[in-house]
C-alpha cells in the first residue's frame, strides 16, 4: 500500500531538496551583493507555462498515486473480485499510443517550422484521443451491459466486485485529464489553423506533447494494475 | 538569464526582464467583477472568506448556547447541533483559513512582495476565485436542501456520513462533497499561479533568499496544498460514488434496522487515511503562512532584523516536509499496528523541533528590539504566546497512551483551537491591520483595533483554557448534552456557562472589527505609502493603493534582504529592499555594519 506513496515522497523530496540547496551558503544579511546573472529574476530559464505544466503534473501524479494507494488498500478486503476485463481497452491503448506518436511528430515538425506537418500531427493526435475517449465509454457500456455496474456486490451477484468500481474511477479520472488536454489541444489547433507562425505555437505544441506522454504513462500504469493477472499478483503480495 | 552590468557605485539599472502583457480592463465588470488583477482577486477572496467566516462564527455561538444553557433554546435540536459542529469546522478550516491565507493574502502580497506586475496566469487566477465562490455557495446551499447540511463532523467519516440517521445524509453530504471538489479544482488553479509566480516572476535581485518570510510561508504552504488536496479530492469523489451510485469504496457490510444494505467489504479506515493525509498537512497549510506573516510583523514592528532568517526558511521547509509523515496520529483511536503508532508518534514529536526553533527565533527577534506596540504587533505577540500554549498540549496528544483517553474529549477541542484556530486567526487579524493601509490607503482606527485585540485575545483564553480542564474531567466533545454522567460534576456546567458568555462577548466584538473595516475605509487617517516604515517592496510602490501593474513604469531592482532594520550607520532605521547602495551612501551611511 505504501509503495505508490514513494512517488509522492520523491516529488516532495525533490522540491524540498532543491529549495534547501538554494539556501545553503547564502547569507542574505550580508547586503548589497552586486547583481549578477545568478540573481536575475526567474529560478529556471523556462517559460512560466512550462514550469506551470511541471507543477500541474506533480499535482496530477499525487492524485493518481493516492487513488492507486486506495486501490491497493481496498484490494485486501475479502470481497475483492478480479475485474472482468473489457477487451476493447487494448484497442483504446493502441489509440492513445498512436495519438501520442502523432503529437510527437507535430512537435518535431514545429521545431523545424513545417506547419503543414504540425497541422497533420495535431489533427491526427486529436482524432485518436477522441477515439480513445469514445473507446473508454464503449468499455463502460460493455461492462454495464454485462451487468457489471459500478456497484460493489449490491444485487449484482458474486461476479460483480469493487474492482469494477475502481475501473470506473480510474478511467473517469484519466478521462477528465484527457479532456483537459484536448481543451488546450483545441486552442492550439485553432491557432495553427488561423495561420499562426511556428515560433508562436511551438511552445503550446511542445507542452501538449509532454502532457500526452504523461497521459500515456499514467494510462499504461492504470491499465497494468487493472489487468487481472497483475491485480491478482498485487493482491497476493499485499495479503502476504 | 539576463545579463546585468553595473557601474562602480554598484548601481544597477532597472530589471530588463520581459514585460508581461497585462490585461487592462476598461469596464466596471472587467475591473471589479471578473478582474484579472491579483490584488483585486485577493480582495475578493478575502471578503468572501471573511463573510463565510462570519457564518462559521455564528454557528459556533449557536453551539455554545446549547452547551452553556442546554434545553433553553428549543430551536437547537440534536440534529441541528451536529450540523453546526460540522459546518463550523469545515467552514473555518477550509473556506475561511485556507482561502484567506492562500487566496487572499497570497494573491495580494505575492506579486507585490516579489516585484512582479501580476500573477503569471491571470485568467486562471480569476477562474480560481469564481470556483471558490461557487464552492462556498454550494456549501451554503446545503443548509437549505431537504434534510439540511451534513452533520457528520468536519471529518465526514463514513459510514455514518452517508447513512440514514445522520443529519444531511442525503443531499446535504452530496452538496458538501461537490463543494469540496469544486474548491480543490479552484484552489489548484490558484496554487499553480502562486508557485510559478514565486519561481519565475521575481524581479531582478530578488533571489529566493531575499524573499520576505511571508512569501516563503505562502509558497511552501501552497506546494503542500497542491500535493495534499488531491487526497481530499479523491476521497470526496469516492464517497460521492458510495452515496449516489452505491459503490463500496468505504462502506462495509451493514445491517440497518434488520435490513441488509447493499454495501459490502469497503473500509472506512481507507477514508480516514486519505482524509488525514490531506488533513494534517492542512494544519500546516494554515500555519505556515501564519508563521511567515508573523515573522514579518514582528520584525517590522520591533525594528529589528528577523533572528536566524535562514533557519526560519529551513524550519518552514522541514515542517512542510515532515507534516506529510504524521497523518495517522489523528487515527490512534481507530486502532493500528503498534509499530505504526510508534512511528507516527515519533514523527509527531519530531515536528516540534523546527516549530520550537521558530518560536525561539521570534522571541530572539523581539529581544532588545525597538518594540512598537501597534495593533499588528499586539496580534503577532499574542500569536506567539498562543501558538506555544496550543503546541504544548500537542506534545501530550502526540503520545498514543495519552491521546487515546483524551481523543474524544474537550481537551482535543481546546488543543486544536489554540494551535490552529486562535493562532492563525490572530495572525490574519494582525495582517489585516498591517496591510489595510496599503490596500485602502487609510489606517484602521487604532482605538477600535486595541479594544478588538484585547477582548479577542483574553476572550480566546477564557473560552479555550477551561476546555482543557473539562477535557481532563472527561467531558466528551461533539455531544449535544451531557446530562447526568456521573463523572461530570455540576461545576462543569457552570464552567460551560462561563465559556459561552465569553464566546458571545468575543463573537460580538468581531462586529466591531467589521465596523472598523468599513468606517476606516471612508474616515480612517490617510496612511501614506509606507506608514510602518517597512522594507519590503509592497510599501515602495509609486501609488497607494497600488495601481494595476503594481510598480508604474519600471519594475524595482532588489539589492538586499527584507530585514534591514536599525542598520548601524544608516540614515533611517530601515532600508527598503530596492534602495541602491549608492543612494544609501548619499543618504549619509558609509556601509558600516
Amino acid at each position: 500500500m505504501m509503495t505508490p506513496l514513494v512517488v509522492v515522497v520523491l516529488i516532495m523530496a525533490v522540491a524540498m531538496i532543491w529549495l534547501l540547496r538554494q539556501t545553503v551558503n547564502v547569507r542574505p544579511w550580508i547586503e548589497e551583493q552586486p547583481l549578477d546573472n545568478a540573481s536575475s529574476g526567474a529560478s529556471f530559464s523556462l517559460p512560466p507555462a512550462t514550469v506551470g505544466l511541471g507543477v500541474f503534473l506533480a499535482v496530477a501524479t499525487s492524485l493518481f498515486v493516492l487513488t492507486i494507494c486506495a486501490y491497493f488498500m481496498r484490494m485486501m478486503a475479502a470481497d475483492w473480485r478480479t475485474l472482468v476485463f473489457p477487451s476493447v481497452l487494448w484497442l483504446n491503448t493502441g489509440m492513445l499510443i498512436v495519438s501520442d506518436l502523432a503529437m510527437q511528430s507535430a512537435r518535431a515538425a514545429a521545431r523545424r517550422a513545417q506547419m503543414d506537418r504540425v497541422r497533420v500531427g495535431l489533427i491526427a493526435a486529436g482524432i485518436c484521443s477522441f477515439a480513445f475517449l469514445a473507446g473508454q465509454i464503449w468499455a463502460w457500456l460493455q461492462l454495464n451491459a454485462s451487468g457489471y455496474f459500478a456497484t460493489a456486490n449490491g444485487g449484482g451477484g458474486a461476479t460483480v466486485g469493487p474492482a469494477n468500481s475502481f475501473f470506473y474511477l480510474f478511467t473517469a479520472l484519466h478521462g477528465v485529464h484527457v479532456l483537459g488536454g484536448l481543451w488546450v489541444w483545441g486552442r492550439t489547433t485553432a491557432r495553427v489553423w488561423r495561420g499562426a507562425d511556428a515560433a508562436r505555437v511551438r511552445l503550446s505544441v511542445e507542452l501538449c506533447t509532454v502532457y500526452w506522454h504523461y497521459l500515456l504513462v499514467v494510462w499504461l500504469v492504470l491499465l497494468a494494475l487493472l489487468v487481472p493477472a497483475v491485480s491478482e499478483l498485487c493482491r497476493g503480495r499485499l495479503s502476504f | 538569464m539576463v545579463s546585468v552590468t553595473h557601474d562602480e557605485s554598484g548601481y544597477v539599472p532597472p530589471a530588463e526582464v520581459e514585460e508581461v502583457e497585462l490585461h487592462h480592463a476598461h469596464t466596471f465588470i472587467g475591473k471589479y467583477v471578473f478582474s484579472q488583477d491579483a490584488k483585486w482577486i485577493g480582495i475578493q477572496y478575502g471578503t468572501t472568506a471573511l463573510a463565510i467566516g462570519l457564518v462559521g462564527l455564528a454557528l459556533s455561538e449557536l453551539m455554545r448556547l446549547q452547551l452553556g444553557f442546554p434545553s433553553v433554546f428549543s430551536f437547537i435540536t440534536p440534529s441541528n447541533y451536529l450540523q453546526y459542529v460540522t459546518m463550523h469546522g469545515l467552514i473555518m478550516v477550509v473556506y475561511l483559513l485556507t482561502a484567506l491565507f492562500l487566496g487572499g493574502f497570497g494573491n495580494y502580497l505575492i506579486p507585490l512582495m516579489i516585484g512582479a506586475r501580476d500573477m503569471v496566469f491571470p485568467i486562471m487566477n480569476m477562474v480560481s476565485y469564481w470556483l471558490y465562490l461557487l464552492a462556498v455557495l454550494i456549501l451554503v446551499a446545503s443548509f437549505f436542501v431537504p434534510g439540511g447540511a451534513t452533520g457528520s463532523g468536519w471529518t465526514l467519516y463514513p459510514p455514518q456520513a452517508i447513512l440514514p440517521g445522520t443529519p444531511g445524509a442525503g443531499l446535504g453530504i452530496v452538496l458538501t462533497l461537490v463543494s469540496l471538489a469544486v474548491f480543490i479544482v479552484g484552489f489548484t488553479m490558484g496554487g499553480l499561479n502562486y508557485v510559478v509566480t514565486v519561481l519565475q516572476a521575481r524581479t531582478r535581485g530578488m533571489t529566493l533568499m531575499r524573499l520576505p518570510l511571508t512569501v516563503w510561508g505562502i509558497f511552501t504552504a501552497t506546494i503542500m496544498a497542491l500535493l495534499a488536496f488531491p487526497a481530499l479530492f479523491v476521497s470526496a469523489v469516492m464517497m460521492l460514488l458510495d452515496q449516489t451510485l452505491g459503490t463500496s469504496f468505504f462502506m462495509p457490510e451493514i445491517v440497518l434496522r434488520g435490513q441488509h444494505l447493499e454495501f459490502s467489504g469497503g473500509t472506512p479506515i481507507l477514508f480516514q487515511h486519505l482524509f488525514w493525509y490531506f488533513g494534517h498537512p492542512e494544519v500546516y497549510i494554515v500555519a505556515l503562512p501564519a508563521f511567515g506573516i508573523a515573522s514579518d510583523l514582528i520584525s517590522t514592528h520591533a525594528r529589528k532584523n528577523i533572528f536566524g532568517y535562514r533557519m526560519m526558511v529551513w524550519a518552514i521547509l522541514i515542517i512542510g516536509g515532515l507534516s506529510f509523515g504524521v497523518w495517522a496520529h489523528h487515527m490512534f483511536v481507530s486502532g493500528m499496528n503498534m509499530y505504526f503508532g510508534f512511528f507516527f508518534a515519533t514523527t509527531t514529536l519530531i515536528i516540534a523541533i523546527p516549530t520550537a526553533l521558530k518560536v525561539y527565533n521570534w522571541v530572539l527577534t523581539l529581544w532588545r528590539g525597538n518594540i512598537h506596540f501597534t495593533v499588528p504587533m499586539l496580534f503577532a505577540i499574542a500569536f506567539v504566546f498562543t501558538f506555544v500554549n496550543g503546541g504544548l498540549s500537542g506534545l501530550f496528544l502526540g503520545n498514543v497512551p495519552i491521546d487515546v483517553p483524551l481523543a474524544h474529549t474537550l481537551f482535543v477541542v481546546a488543543h486544536f483551537h489554540m494551535v490552529m484556530a486562535v493562532s492563525p486567526v490572530l495572525v490574519f487579524f494582525g495582517a489585516i491591520y498591517h496591510w489595510y493601509p496599503k490596500i485602502t490607503g487609510r489606517m484602521l482606527d487604532e482605538t477600535m483595533g486595541k479594544i478588538h485585540f484585547w477582548i479577542t485575545f483574553i476572550g480566546a483564553y477564557c473560552i479555550f483554557y477551561p476546555m482543557h480542564y473539562l477535557g481532563f474531567l472527561g467531558v466528551p466533545r461533539r455531544y449535544y448534552a451531557v446530562d447526568t454522567a456521573p463523572f461530570v460534576p455540576p461545576s462543569a456546567q457552570t464552567l460551560n456557562e462561563f465559556i459561552t458568555v465569553a464566546a458571545l462577548i468575543v463573537g460580538t466584538t468581531q462586529l466591531l472589527f467589521i465596523y472598523n473595516l468599513i468606517w476606516s475605509y471612508f474616515k480612517g487617517k490617510p496612511a501614506g505609502s509606507n506608514p510602518w516604515q517597512a522594507t519590503t517592496l509592497e510599501w515602495q510602490t509609486a501609488e497607494t493603493p497600488p495601481q494595476h501593474g503594481n510598480f508604474g513604469q519600471a519594475l524595482p531592482a532588489v539589492y538586499r534582504w527584507a530585514y534591514d532594520y536599525s542598520v548601524p550607520g544608516a540614515a533611517q532605521d530601515f532600508i527598503p529592499q530596492n534602495q541602491p547602495p549608492a543612494a544609501r551612501a548619499a543618504g549619509g551611511a558609509q556601509g558600516a555594519r
